[in-house]
């Protein structure tokens, strides 16, 4: 996309991401049932499991334009890689504070060495790690290389970490795909499903713009070389 | 030349080099020594305690060290342009990951050879009632951690901060080496058959052959002018 269509597109993105936004919370604080064990906090899980899935959805957009990089050179494919990681990486970040904030009321303690749990934050260091990686590399086609082979590395690493995980430590039971006895009230999935819109959309929003911003520092930096040269 | 003559001369340039110089043997022994004698410093355990805890804390040790050794492996090619001599080789960059690789398996596997026996006097371990099985793990533990770590010396040896990328790389990516391994290390002090964590021992397998193979792939990526 071009800078004159995102200036044209960027107003209407955020306001449907705000409506969006704004429709989840509602269906958050006043649609949704009281669960009936956890009381109230369990809503937080209304933001928690969407963020998760919207973190694990950018991460294999950064797998995929690691291999795309790899393949055809073109440096277009590392600035998408680069966006999705940073949104991933926040989005992430959102998975592991809401996570404790849940757990210590209803678990009684802020972290168990679950197997889910700990592969979020395994995922999370390593797309810091990804990060600041990129930080450190100065020349922008020997960064792409690199940290594209990172990305690859990292996403094939994620399932090993979590079967290296499942059957050590206190593992409770997953609320949703836990077999017997779990699930969700059909209300709870009309609830749920909003919030997975709404965070998807804030997350296409914010990597979009991050996109651009890329996209723009990119070209500032062809017209400073050809201006030097 | 084949694959495996091009490893086996690099792997005989390391050994040679590492022979002349120790200084990847001298830094690897020194820092786990230093590290077990802190570690009992800071747990003082008793016997019933050091059957618990020491597999982690002999993986922890084996892997800050190599860590260590793993960073001045990769200084060696960075010095003098070695690497662009590697490279103007007619060969298969994969094939110098491979020769990278087992030099820095070796190197390892023979200094962690010499600090059980410490580690294990230390902690008032008997280590040695099932040598077999022993040997296997940490041949297993340190082949996972070298194949990515191979491959990360090389990527942090790109950049500005390469002491400091390796471990940050390498630590979150090795975690399922580390579970299988410390595992494996308890189900052996506690006197229980291996296959009381084979799954563990599966995983560990698993990943050693995975990501040698990754790396194999994705290593001429990382060496390229």
């Amino acid at each position: 996309m071009s800078e004159s269509t995102y200036q044209r597109l960027t107003p209407a993105l955020v306001a449907a991401t705000l409506v969006l936004l704004l429709v989840a919370l509602y269906q958050v604080f006043f649609v949704v049932p009281t669960e009936k064990t956890m009381g109230v906090v369990q809503r937080i899980f209304y933001i928690h499991m969407p963020s998760a899935v919207v973190s694990f959805n950018l991460f294999f957009v950064v797998f995929v334009c690691s291999i795309a990089y790899l393949r055809t050179r073109r440096l277009g494919w590392d600035r998408v890689a680069v966006s999705a990681a940073e949104v991933g990486t926040i989005f992430c970040a959102a998975v592991l504070i809401t996570g404790p904030l849940w757990a210590k009321p209803v678990w009684g303690i802020w972290w168990a060495w679950d197997p889910r749990l700990t592969t979020t934050l395994i995922l999370f260091l390593i797309f810091v790690g990804y990060l600041m990686l990129r930080v450190y590399v100065e020349d922008p086609n020997r960064r792409a290389l690199l940290s594209a082979v990172v990305g690859i590395i990292g996403f094939v690493d994620v399932p090993i970490v979590y079967i290296a995980n499942r059957f050590r430590g206190q593992h409770p039971k997953p609320v949703i795909g836990g077999g017997e006895g779990s699930g969700l009230a059909p209300e709870m999935w009309v609830g749920l499903i909003w919030c997975l819109v709404a965070l998807h959309a804030l997350g296409l929003l914010l990597f979009l713009q991050r996109y651009r911003l890329e996209t723009l520092s990119h070209e500032l930096n062809e017209l400073y070389r050809r201006v030097r040269a | 030349m084949s694959t495996w003559r091009v490893a086996a001369a690099i792997l005989r340039k390391d050994l040679l080099s590492e022979w002349r110089t120790k200084d990847v043997l001298t830094g690897v022994l020194l820092f786990g020594f230093t590290v077990s004698v802190a570690f009992t410093f800071a747990f003082e355990p008793t016997a019933d305690e050091a059957r618990v805890i020491a597999g982690g804390l002999l993986w922890l040790a084996f892997l800050f060290a190599s860590i260590l050794g793993l960073n001045r492996g990769f200084a060696r090619e960075t010095a003098n342009d070695c690497l662009a001599g590697l490279r103007l080789a007619p060969a298969d960059p994969g094939a110098i990951y491979l020769g990278k690789l087992l030099s820095n398996l070796l190197l390892l596997f023979i200094a962690e050879l010499v600090l059980l026996p410490v580690f294990g006097l230390f902690f008032n371990l008997s280590l040695w009632n099932r040598p077999g099985s022993l040997l296997l793990i940490l041949l297993l533990g340190t082949w996972g951690l070298t194949a990515l770590g191979t491959m990360f010396s090389a990527v942090s040896a790109n950049t500005r901060m390469q002491e400091l990328m390796l471990p940050l790389l390498l630590l979150p990516l090795t975690v399922p080496v580390l579970v299988a391994t410390v595992d494996l290390t308890a189900t052996l002090l506690a006197d229980l058959p291996l296959a009381f964590a084979g799954l563990q021992f599966r995983l560990l397998v698993g990943f050693d052959i995975i990501f040698t193979l990754l790396c194999w792939l994705l290593f001429g990526y990382v060496v390229e002018e």
